[in-house]
This record gives C-alpha cells, sequence and structure tokens, in this order.
C-alpha cells in the first residue's frame, strides 16, 4: 500500500479555509460554529449555573433537571431532537450550521452552567460576609467580590470544557455540516485516501486542541496567586498604595 | 391532543410505533449492541489506561514519552475522527488473517471496538494518573515508618485510598464512553441511537423514536451513576478523602 500525501496539498484549501475556518460556498466550518457556540454556551450556562444556586425551589430545581437531563444524554441524540424534530412540528427544515448551534449551546450549557456552579462556591463564604457587612448590595457582592474571585477559579475547568465542544463539532458533520470532519469526508471520497485524510484532520484537530490546553496551562499558573510573581508584586504595589 | 392544541401544533402522537412490528424488537437489540460495545470497549479502555499510565512512571525515558504520546494524541482529537479512520483508513494496513476476520465479525463493530477502547484509554489513562498524584508521597513514607514492607504499603494503605478518589472520576469517564457508543451509528453499528434513527426512518414519528432512545440513555446513565454513589459512599473513609475534582471530558 503506497501513501499519497500529495492530496493534503491538492485539498487544503477546501479542508483549512472551508473545513476549518468556514469560508467558503457551504458555510458551516469548525471555527465558525465552535467560537460562537462557546460564548452563547457560557452565557446560558452562568445562568443556569446561578439558577442552580438559587434558593428558591422553583428556580433550584428546574436549573437542576436541566443539567442532570443533558449530562445523561449523548449529544448526538439532541442534535437529531432539533434536526428532526423541528421540520416535523414547524413542517421546514431549518439550515444545519443553526440547527448543530442550537444543539451544542443546549447541550454544553449544562455542562458550563456545572462549572459556574462549582466556580462561585469555591468562592469562601466570609467573602459574602465581609462584602454586605461593608454595605454593598447583593448585585454589586457578585460583580466586584464573588464573580471576580470565581473566574479565576474555574479556568482550568472552562478551557478543558471549551476543547470538549471543539471537539464536539465535528459531530455536526453527521447531519452533513460542512465542518473539517465532513470536508476531509468529502475528499476522501473522491480520492479513495482515508488514511491520509483521516490522519490529516487528526494532526489539524491535534494542533488546535493541544495548543488550548498548553495556553490553560500557562494561563493557571499565571493566575494562580501563589505562583505569579508579576501578581503578587501587583498586589504588593497595591496594598502599598492603599496604606501610603 | 391536549400539548399539541396548547402549542398550537399539529403533531399526532403514536407511541404505538415503539412495539407494533419490528419496531420493539429493534430496540432491545440496539440496547444489547450498545451495551456489549460498552462493556467491551471499555474493559479493553481500562487495560490500555492502566498500561499506559504504569509506563509513564518507568525510569525508561523511550518508553515513558511513547505513553505519554498515546495519551496526548488520542485524547485530544475528535472521538467522530478516529472512528472513521479505523473503520475505512486504517484496516488495510493490517495483515491480511486480521482484515479477513475483521471482515467475517462485522467490520463495523470492531472498528468501533477499537476507536472507543484507543480513545477511551487515553482519557482512562490521566484519570488513573490524577488520582495517584493526589496521593502525597508522605503517605507512603508513613507507612513504611510504621514497620510495613513497601509491597504491604501498597497492598493495605496506598491502593485501597487511591481506589476510592479514582471512583468518581471513573465513573463519569464510564459513563462518557456509554454515552459517547453513540457515535459508534456514523460508521453503520446498529446501536440504540442507530435504532432510534431507523423508527425514525419508516414511521416518520421523530418524536416518538428519539424520545425513547433519549429515555433508555437516561435510565442507563442515572442508574450506573446511582449505584456507583452507593459504591462511594459505602466505602468512604470518614474524614480523609475529598472528592478528587471531576475528570476531564
Amino acid at each position: 500500500m503506497s501513501f499519497d500525501w500529495g492530496i493534503i496539498l491538492t485539498n487544503w484549501k477546501f479542508l483549512i479555509i472551508q473545513g476549518l475556518l468556514g469560508f467558503g460556498a457551504f458555510g458551516g466550518g469548525t471555527l465558525r460554529l465552535a467560537i460562537p457556540a462557546i460564548v452563547l454556551g457560557f452565557i446560558l450556562g452562568t445562568i443556569i449555573g446561578l439558577c442552580r444556586l438559587a434558593h428558591r425551589p422553583w428556580i433550584h430545581y428546574p436549573a437542576v433537571l436541566y443539567v442532570e437531563f443533558f449530562r445523561g444524554v449523548p449529544l448526538v441524540m439532541v442534535i437529531f431532537w432539533f434536526w428532526f424534530i423541528i421540520p416535523q412540528i414547524t413542517g421546514q427544515r431549518l439550515p444545519e450550521y443553526t440547527v448543530a448551534l442550537t444543539a451544542f449551546v443546549v447541550f454544553e450549557a449544562a455542562y458550563l452552567g456545572e462549572i459556574v456552579r462549582a466556580g462561585i462556591q469555591s468562592v469562601p463564604r466570609g467573602q459574602v460576609e465581609a462584602a454586605t457587612a461593608g454595605g454593598l448590595s447583593y448585585g454589586h457582592t457578585m460583580l466586584h467580590v464573588v464573580l471576580p474571585q470565581a473566574i479565576r477559579n474555574m479556568i482550568p475547568s472552562l478551557v478543558t470544557q471549551f476543547i470538549v465542544l471543539f471537539k464536539d463539532t465535528s459531530l455536526a458533520s453527521i447531519i452533513g455540516m460542512m465542518d473539517l470532519t465532513k470536508a476531509a469526508q468529502t475528499v476522501s471520497q473522491r480520492e479513495i485516501r482515508p488514511f491520509e485524510m483521516y490522519l490529516f484532520i487528526a494532526v489539524v484537530y491535534w494542533i488546535c486542541t493541544y495548543s488550548m490546553s498548553r495556553f490553560s496551562q500557562w494561563l493557571e499558573i499565571r493566575m494562580s496567586p501563589e505562583r505569579a510573581p508579576t501578581r503578587r508584586a501587583a498586589l504588593r504595589e497595591a496594598a502599598r498604595a492603599a496604606t501610603a | 391532543m391536549p400539548l399539541s392544541g396548547f402549542l398550537g401544533i399539529q403533531y399526532d402522537f403514536q407511541w404505538s410505533v415503539l412495539w407494533t412490528g419490528e419496531h420493539g424488537r429493534w430496540l432491545l437489540q440496539g440496547i444489547w449492541t450498545t451495551l456489549r460495545l460498552s462493556v467491551l470497549a471499555w474493559i479493553i479502555a481500562w487495560l490500555l489506561g492502566i498500561l499506559s499510565g504504569a509506563l509513564r512512571t518507568v525510569p525508561f525515558a523511550p518508553l515513558r514519552a511513547l505513553a505519554t504520546c498515546y495519551v496526548e494524541f488520542f485524547r485530544n482529537v475528535p472521538l467522530l475522527v478516529w472512528l472513521f479512520f479505523w473503520y475505512f483508513g486504517a484496516p488495510q494496513f493490517f495483515p491480511q488473517a486480521i482484515q479477513d476476520w475483521f471482515n467475517l465479525h462485522g467490520p463495523e463493530f470492531w472498528s468501533a471496538v477499537v476507536g472507543l477502547s484507543v480513545y477511551h484509554g487515553a482519557r482512562m489513562s490521566e484519570v488513573i494518573r490524577a488520582g495517584i498524584q493526589s496521593i502525597p508521597k508522605t503517605l507512603l513514607e508513613a507507612s513504611v515508618a510504621t514497620g510495613l514492607s513497601v509491597g504491604q504499603a501498597y497492598r493495605l494503605i496506598i491502593i485501597p485510598i487511591a481506589l476510592r478518589l479514582i471512583v468518581p472520576p471513573a465513573t463519569n469517564e464510564s459513563l462518557n464512553l456509554l454515552k459517547n457508543s453513540s457515535l459508534a451509528l456514523t460508521i453503520g453499528v446498529a446501536e440504540l441511537t442507530f435504532m432510534s434513527r431507523q423508527i425514525e426512518t419508516y414511521t416518520a414519528k421523530a418524536f416518538e423514536a428519539l424520545t425513547a432512545g433519549t429515555l433508555i440513555y437516561l435510565v442507563l446513565c442515572v442508574g450506573i451513576a446511582s449505584v456507583m454513589g452507593q459504591v462511594e459512599r459505602n466505602f468512604r473513609i470518614p474524614g480523609l478523602i475529598a472528592r478528587v475534582g471531576r475528570a476531564e471530558h
């Protein structure tokens, strides 16, 4: 069996520009799906995480149910729900991109909501009490005291979840959205070179996810108060300025 | 129907499509294939996880590097890509005897087993490593100082604690494997998602067919999670162990 790595060079525009970036006649695109999905999923996830922390049962329990439901169901099922059921109810098919984006936001929000909740719970109770004693309202306490610390604690798990989401976008190819996986499938069917094609996109995916995980490691070290000399120096500076 | 009337939607629910004709049997077959695929892949994933986890601690650098490459490469690429790779790309490079065996015994199913177990083996390896790393070195030193031999310290102290630490993230990871087995439908394995999809194709009753599949997954996942939660509580050492962070997904 001989290899033909040349097909990567002859098809790179279709694979990278169309498949990965999403600029081309087919729409779609792995990154054009992943980035809005991450942003919208995080917004919905924050809302769900905050609802789960609420004391009122009619806010708390629906959020718990939402999270537990989506964590117990495969993503493919959720994509199929939107893909097959919306046309039956409304009588018209939505574009693949819209279906994929909706399914990802709804599904990932359950996981991101758990991360947000854990992050907020990791902030010591005394911080809230001190802020309240200092006269801050609930909103100000959340905004200026709790969330800044919570987000710092969340960053490693958030980046991990973003990597997961990025990998999961490959499932959009199942309903026919032209992402990196679908582009490779198309080329490999035409050229009958599955080995080279799938290995190539594996490397492309790997470069993206691995650099994200290295970035998260770097961020974690930089943002942890014990290990970051620049941050500690900045804090010392602030303390000195405050006492002077 | 009251719900459809309320939403102003015309949809005629026919739950009977789930058990009329062949459909009930299809669903049961789907559950059986999903479980068989998941259990097989789960066993191999554990073996690969333990093997690569152990190799990452040996004092011989090339072996360590090999294990690290395996873990980092396989877990950072989407499972779907791996399934296509193992099903369409890889078989031609295996010896003829293995290819023949593959073709005789259902190439879709066995490609899915290989894809799932190699991918989840890499992730399992990380779970095991995180569990081992969360045990402080001083615990071993303390047990040796009280007069245990190293072997006894491992058998009586380290491994019992490590297993308890690994249970929650490993359960999580096992459930991920079960849910990820649904991707096998893309290469034509007739598992649960495939079967719900097939009922939808035959009857055009998407809502009923997908609800059945979704609920079965939900029951499997919640069932396994609650059994493992009970195991975790039964074997807990009071005051000693805090939950390790959730495994990476």
